[in-house]
């Protein structure tokens, strides 16, 4: 199992509250890594580090440091923007941009300046809206506003835009929360399919979702890495008490 | 029978008639008096309205009846209401951004909203007397510089607040969205934080123009009257609501009629920006998130 993403020494604090503690983990490439635990046990915050979305909050102090493929994310000389583009993120709820289906799609495509000219765009925003699973439903109406569409679709679209950017990692923030079962089903078949090209991390607090999609497993509590391994060892011989007790369903 | 039976008049259902009869009334009276300010101007204001009024100046014994217009008026409207917009647009944009960057929701962001919330109540004239004094103060005569500087402390309240308003609701959600994709800062407020809230800011903008051409009393101290097409932002220039106001005025009433008349373009005007501005803010909204 090779490693993509490494975290070491990883602490995170919101003024004086610390959110992370002390946590060194490694998230395999190409499979899906999903983090559980209770409410306010960082599982946010760990995901948010990885796109250094933290430091959008006032008052958040990292250290640490975040190894993509050897790299460490949160050095000087790299680019936050560039980061944002290899790690993608799909949010809690979808938040489509104040434009069309097709410019929703091209707007990181443009701003990155991927493609030569409009053929080049309206290739790939056909082909991302496929994988996304959405194209069968919008291709007739590529121009209407992104918000004319239901929440899940919003949800695939917002996919969509994310893999156009040409990312390796995915980020999931409770990507099916604010969707209803069927949409949810959809997102997470769509990860599934995804998972042999993408590095990808989840969190949810579902633990059913957890053991559909998880290959790899990341149990947090109170800021602290309890358990992390392989989703088959951890979900059927958990090594710590705390992570049987949230795998019965014991609080 | 069933569960729902005929419906039996209880004191909820009187109450509940009773609010909404109430509510349509309110709506007919309000309704009515716009309507009935229309027909007056229409009635009394269309028989004078003639191509002369709008493309001359006033010619010689005009307010005694003969002949000219009042496009002196009409462009000295135009261009004092123009020149206080842009002027109070340069001002209210940046402290519209400043407000909601650096001061949001904190104690001292209270206290601009506040002030400005003072300013906006402020009656005109009081702007005008001041406007009067300043000028005085510093050697100033009427002149259309003058009313447009006065027009553009009058509008800036208006288009600060409303602008305001708009950024406020600006959702956090969309400038992370944007990030995520891997936008600087700069692309997120050109390319999404502009275009959710050019709609918002189209409207304040013309907020504000509304307010400053059909304002009367700033201007009457600051800007002055003349009969001439305004040729230099230091001269005095004319304006439509002075239009109306002097014509109203006279004793003869071929000259009270072309009062309304000039009422009737004031109108005119608002009303097209107005629709103009409807019609604009519904195109530009198409795509915004509500």
């Amino acid at each position: 199992m090779e490693t993509h993403i490494q975290v070491k020494n990883l602490n995170v604090y919101y003024g004086k509250q610390q959110a992370l503690k002390d946590v060194n983990i490694e998230i395999p490439k190409k499979q899906i890594t999903v983090i559980m635990g209770p409410s306010g046990c960082g599982k946010t915050t760990l995901l948010k580090s990885l796109n250094r979305f933290l430091e959008l909050t006032d008052g958040t102090q990292i250290t640490g440091e975040v190894l993509l493929d050897g790299t460490n994310i949160y050095d000087r000389e790299v680019d936050v923007t560039e980061v944002r583009k290899v790690v993608g993120l799909l949010a809690q709820r979808p938040s489509p941009l104040p434009m069309s289906i097709y410019d929703n799609v091209v707007y990181g495509m443009n701003i990155h300046r991927m493609k030569k000219d409009r053929k080049e765009y309206k290739a790939a925003v056909r082909h991302y809206l496929e994988i996304a699973g959405l194209w069968e439903e919008v291709h007739k109406r590529l121009h209407d506003p992104a918000t004319s569409l239901s929440i899940g679709q919003q949800q695939r679209l917002c996919l969509a835009r994310g893999l156009a950017v040409e990312p390796e990692i995915i980020l999931g923030d409770e990507p099916t929360s604010a969707l209803d079962p069927i949409s949810s089903q959809n997102i997470e078949s769509r990860l599934i399919d995804l998972k042999q090209q993408y590095t990808t991390v989840i969190v949810t607090h579902t633990l059913r979702q957890a053991k559909r999609l998880a290959d790899y497993v990341i149990y947090m509590y109170m800021g602290e890495v309890i358990e992390a391994g392989l989703a088959k060892d951890v979900f059927s011989n958990p090594q710590h008490e705390r992570t049987r007790q949230y795998l019965e369903g014991l609080f | 029978m069933g569960f729902l039976k005929k419906k039996r008049w209880q004191r909820r259902h009187l109450m509940e008639a009773f609010m909404k009869f109430i509510m349509r009334v309110s709506l007919v009276i309000v309704a009515g008096a716009l309507g009935l300010i229309l027909w007056i101007i229409v009635v009394r204001g269309l028989p004078a309205l003639s191509w002369d009024m709008v493309t001359k100046i006033p010619e010689g014994g005009y307010y005694m009846g003969k002949g000219g217009g009042i496009l002196n008026a009409i462009l000295g409207s135009l261009y004092l209401a123009a020149g206080g917009t842009f002027l109070a647009m340069i001002f209210s944009v940046p402290i519209a951004m400043y407000l909601k960057t650096y001061l949001g929701d904190s104690k001292w962001g209270q206290y601009v909203r506040l002030a400005l919330d003072v300013l906006w109540g402020i009656p005109s004239i009081v702007y005008g007397a001041f406007g009067f004094t300043l000028m005085i103060a510093l050697g100033i005569r009427a002149s259309l510089l003058a009313g447009i500087i006065i027009l553009a402390l009058i509008e800036l309240p208006i288009m600060t607040r409303a602008m305001d308003e708009v950024i406020r609701r600006m959702p956090v959600d969309l400038e992370h969205a944007a990030l995520a994709l891997g936008s600087t800062k700069f692309e997120v407020a050109l390319r999404v934080v502009t275009r959710q809230m050019l709609p918002g800011i189209t409207t304040a903008i013309l907020l504000g123009f509304g307010r400053g051409i059909g304002d009367a009393a700033s201007v009457l101290f600051t800007a002055g009257y003349t009969d001439r097409i305004p040729t230099s932002l230091m001269r005095p220039t004319a304006s439509l609501p002075l239009a109306v106001f002097f014509q109203l005025g006279s004793p003869y009433p071929e000259v009270q009629q072309r009062g309304y008349a000039a009422a009737l373009i004031l109108t005119i005007i608002v009303l097209v920006v107005s629709l103009g501005s409807r019609w604009l803010s519904a195109r530009l909204n198409k795509y915004t998130i509500k």
